[in-house]
């Protein structure tokens, strides 16, 4: 990399491809959503890659980024490239569809697997729950909420890698949320989804998760808290 | 929730292995140094319940442990899925736990004679 130009290497092709090298010009606060974006426009225009929001809040951008999965549109090249290049791949642990693209279905399902979906308790004609904001069990879905559904923790996992039942951190977080909240009207049900094969028992609490989060979540703190959770529905029979 | 039941025992018996561990390694560690000869320690444990009762448990807690964690390499390390890993960490542990129950009575024995072979 010189002051001027930043060497790039991105993924082209599917599961078997290589790596096409690019030279881009290198900007102030320049992010690796931008260099991907002007090697579209200027150098390659049949890249294929996916964004929409471009500020963080889809989470829609996510590649590998030298060896790291990562939000590419909040990450500074000047972060990344400190000791050279960039090289730019596709998510861990999804299935690709072509150059930086992967199919997301199968995080979709996982979360579906681990009942990480709203049941309602009450209809829309009956007043809404009042929960004041500082709850305990309301914190604590709070803490977890604010997931954006990049698949970053999902990539960075190795038991997601291992075990391909292992529904991963963000599904089972977004259940941890489900158990916690008041409004939900099934959370025997959520903790009976997450105590199957592949749910939260089968987590090492490596962390990486919480250490490539974007958004600074703590999935293994929720997952740590639904095997909590699920030991006392057994001792108490409540997974039956 | 056969997942959840085994995450209980395993680390249910992993909290009964961790005393029981280091008792037995300091218990090694004694016999070695003081220098006390086999039939020394059989003279010890010959006939105490006290001891049947500390390895019985130890054998218990380390045949339900292991083939848990066996069968969770075997699936995440070998990709080894389906009712076959299940019945062979079930075996491994029924092997374990006979064999450990073998040597726990050459070793206490209740005067029977048992254990006249070690």
């Amino acid at each position: 990399m010189t002051d001027e130009t930043l060497t790039v290497e991105i993924w082209r092709g599917k599961d078997t491809g290589r790596f096409e090298t690019y030279q881009v010009p290198h900007r102030q606060s320049q992010t690796i959503l931008d260099v991907v974006t002007w090697i579209q426009r200027h150098r390659e225009p049949a890249l294929a890659y996916r964004f929409a929001c471009r500020v963080g809040m889809c989470g829609s951008c996510a590649m590998t980024v030298n060896g790291r999965p990562r939000w590419t549109c909040r990450t500074h090249v000047s972060k990344v490239a400190a000791s050279g290049g960039v090289r730019i791949e596709p998510l861990r642990n999804l299935p690709r569809i072509k150059d930086l693209v992967t199919d997301m279905t199968p995080f979709f399902e996982k979360w579906q697997t681990a009942r990480g979906r709203f049941e309602p308790s009450a209809t829309r004609s009956e007043p809404m729950a009042a929960i004041p904001s500082d709850d305990p069990e309301r914190r604590i879905v709070d803490a977890g909420i604010e997931c954006i559904n990049c698949g970053v923790c999902h990539a960075a996992c190795d038991v997601v890698a291992w075990n391909p039942d292992y529904v991963g951190p963000a599904a089972l977080n977004r259940a941890w949320t489900l158990a916690n909240d008041q409004r939900d009207g099934d959370r025997a049900g959520v903790l009976k989804a997450v105590s199957a094969a592949g749910g939260c028992h089968a987590c090492h609490t490596h962390g990486s998760c919480v250490e490539h989060c974007p958004v600074g979540l703590n999935p293994t703190a929720g997952i740590a808290g639904l095997k909590r959770m699920t030991l006392s529905a057994l001792l108490k029979g409540g997974l039956s | 929730m056969i997942e959840a039941r085994l995450y209980l025992l395993q680390r249910g018996s992993a909290m009964l292995l961790a005393p029981l561990v280091l008792i037995h390694l300091g218990l090694i560690l004694y016999a070695i140094g003081d220098g006390l000869s086999a039939a020394e320690i059989l003279g010890r444990t010959r006939g105490s319940f006290a001891w049947a009762a500390f390895y019985g448990l130890f054998v218990l807690a380390a045949a339900v442990h292991a083939p848990i964690g066996l069968r969770n390499l075997a699936r995440e390390w070998l990709a080894w899925r389906g009712r076959s890993v299940d019945a062979a960490a079930l075996v491994f542990g029924l092997v374990l736990l006979a064999l450990g129950l073998r040597a726990v009575w050459a070793v206490i024995g209740f005067g029977i004679g048992a254990g006249d072979g070690a």
